[in-house]
């Protein structure tokens, strides 16, 4: 569904990722970990073009979508979860899920989408008119996922759900990701927290300075020894 | 006569107009931190405009009504091509470009406009074509005309019906969102560059009609009216808190009567030593304080919010 040949991505001089090759198939959930500074926002950036690759290509359902511009990415079905969530501070809750439809006019299904989220985030049900900029972290984490889950995506990309959060906040929170991905959404996950990224996915990729070094089935990866070594701290 | 109740009125109408000039400043400031001090300019230029069609036309022996409706939609059709030409022209090239960069960019606009302004229409006052009844109202020993009363009317209208906009619309929402974050706003499928050209081409809107008040209010215009009308503008956006749009209409009806009472009350204050036509320096001590003591204004945002 998703193919990325040779991308690579620089910051002038900073070479942050170099030519990587990797694809993701329908239905499947895909990790890509590393350390901190190996690329992976970069990665995920460059395919929503919110920065520009210096070379490769990126093909969504068969179509080059390298060139096309943020706001026709998601259109074509493609929606980021960004690192840090981006939540919109000075509107509501409610309001945040609607710019997630912004893309679609079928206002009867948006407001049943509205309550799917609600369903699986009964948090924001509860704060649905209170300002998004005064959520928690946690909390703003699950808007940031609703509201892309809100434009209907084919694929869902999302950049660390678990960063800066409580135990059990991530629990719920990849607890949803896994119901997502079990309707049949099609995801790309990435995560410095390896177990957690290897046991929600079906297969995963090992970045590490701008390379992937490392692929296979997760549950494979899980009992690599050098993933054990550098990542699951033994 | 009341001298205090006058004065307020005064003020008043002035404010509202201001308020309606701040809008626009404050919207395209919201939306990508710009200060757009060109933005006077196109004021001047949708009153100039008006003159040109409406005089033409009541000098043609049509009705004052509809040479008034020509004169106004005129005016805000070109003002709104105006900021839009702008923005494309002017901004756009320069929206990674360091911060000063369009400021000096937006000064250089304003002296192009003006000068192209001098050009089309000549050097001299031109006189405003009477466009409203002149009737005069008397309450509790204060005076107000038909023009004053409309102006206050019609910029009450016109800034609740932005505000519907902007509260009550897609566009509003998304043109809210961008200002907030505009690169996540773009993953949401909103096209940047069209969000931004409204809020040039919607304040350049309602540039026109302060514009057309001002001219109905004065009963004259001129080339360079543009530079302090836009400059007290920019103070009320200041005043009320630069981006914020209650802001600006406070803003801009608190500093219209700051200023009259300033005026009404100058004379006695000083002991007769300045006059009313001192009333531009109240402006200039209100942009100081707030500049010194609180410069996010009064309904401000934290600094550091946008970015
Ligand atoms: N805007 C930028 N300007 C310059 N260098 C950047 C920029 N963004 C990222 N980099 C550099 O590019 C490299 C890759 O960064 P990237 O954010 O993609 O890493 P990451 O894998 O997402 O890391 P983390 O796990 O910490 O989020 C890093 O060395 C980083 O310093
Ligand atoms: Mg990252």
């Amino acid at each position: 569904m998703l193919e990325v040949t040779g991308l690579h991505v620089a910051y002038g001089g900073i070479q942050a990722v170099r030519s990587i090759t990797f694809h993701v198939k329908q239905g499947e959930t895909v990790a890509l970990i590393g350390a901190n500074g190996a690329g992976k926002t970069s990665t995920l950036k460059a395919i929503s073009r919110v920065i520009d690759a210096v070379g490769g290509d990126v093909h969504f359902c068969g179509e080059k979508i390298t060139r096309l511009l943020p706001h026709d990415i998601i259109r074509k079905g493609i929606a980021l979860v960004p690192e840090g969530r981006g939540v919109f501070p000075r509107l509501t809750v409610a309001e945040n899920l609607a710019m997630g439809a912004y893309v679609r006019d079928d206002k009867a299904d948006i407001a049943l989408d509205m309550e799917r989220m609600y369903a699986y985030f009964p948090r924001l049900k509860e704060r649905a008119g209170q300002l998004a900029g005064t959520l928690s972290g946690g909390e703003q984490q699950m808007l940031a996922i609703g509201r892309a889950l809100m434009s209907r995506p084919k694929m869902l990309l999302l950049d660390e759900p678990s960063m800066g959060l409580a135990p059990i906040m991530v629990q719920k929170i990849f607890e949803v990701v896994r119901a997502v991905a079990a309707e049949g959404m099609t995801i790309l996950l990435i995560e410095q927290n390896a177990k957690l990224a290897l046991e929600s996915s079906q297969r995963g990729y090992v970045m590490e300075s701008g390379q992937i070094t490392l692929n296979g089935e997760s549950a494979k990866l899980l009992d690599d020894p050098k993933v054990r070594a550098a990542y699951l701290g033994e | 006569m009341d001298i205090f109740l006058q004065q307020i009125i005064n003020g008043l109408v002035q404010g509202s107009i201001y308020a309606l000039v701040a809008l626009g400043y404050t919207m395209v400031y919201g939306i990508m931190g710009l200060i757009n001090f060109a933005h006077g300019e196109v004021v001047m230029i949708g009153t100039l405009v008006t003159i040109t069609v409406a005089g033409t036309m009541i000098k043609a022996g049509m009705p004052v009504v509809l040479a008034g409706f020509a004169g106004l939609s005129a005016s805000v059709l070109v003002c709104m091509a105006l900021g839009w030409g702008l923005e494309r022209i002017a901004y756009r090239p320069l929206r990674n470009a360091p911060r000063l960069t369009p400021l000096i960019t937006a000064i250089g606009m304003s002296i192009v406009l003006q000068n192209l302004a001098m050009m089309i229409w000549g050097r001299n006052y031109m006189t405003f074509p009477p466009l409203l009844p002149k009737m005069d109202f008397e309450v509790a020993g204060a005076n107000f005309t038909a023009v004053q009363l409309i102006i206050v009317l019609v910029s009450s209208l016109t800034m609740g019906g932005l505000l519907l906009l902007v509260y009550r619309t897609k566009l509003g929402m998304a043109m809210r969102a961008t200002s907030q974050n505009p690169a996540v706003a773009s993953l949401m499928g909103v096209n940047i560059n069209r969000v931004i050209a409204a809020a040039f081409v919607i304040g350049s809107a309602l540039g026109a009609l302060a514009g057309v008040m001002v001219g109905t209010y004065y009963e004259i215009a001129h080339y360079q009216m543009g530079f302090m009308l836009g400059l007290k503008a920019f103070t009320a956006a200041v005043l009320g808190g630069i981006g914020n749009l209650a802001g600006a209409m406070l803003g801009g009806v608190l500093l219209g009567i700051i200023e009259a009472l300033g005026a009404g009350y100058i004379g006695d204050l000083t002991g007769g030593f300045l006059g009313s036509h001192y009333q531009d320096i109240f402006a200039f001590i209100v942009l100081i304080i707030v500049l010194m003591f609180k410069p996010s204004g009064l309904f401000g945002e934290k600094t550091g919010d946008r970015a």
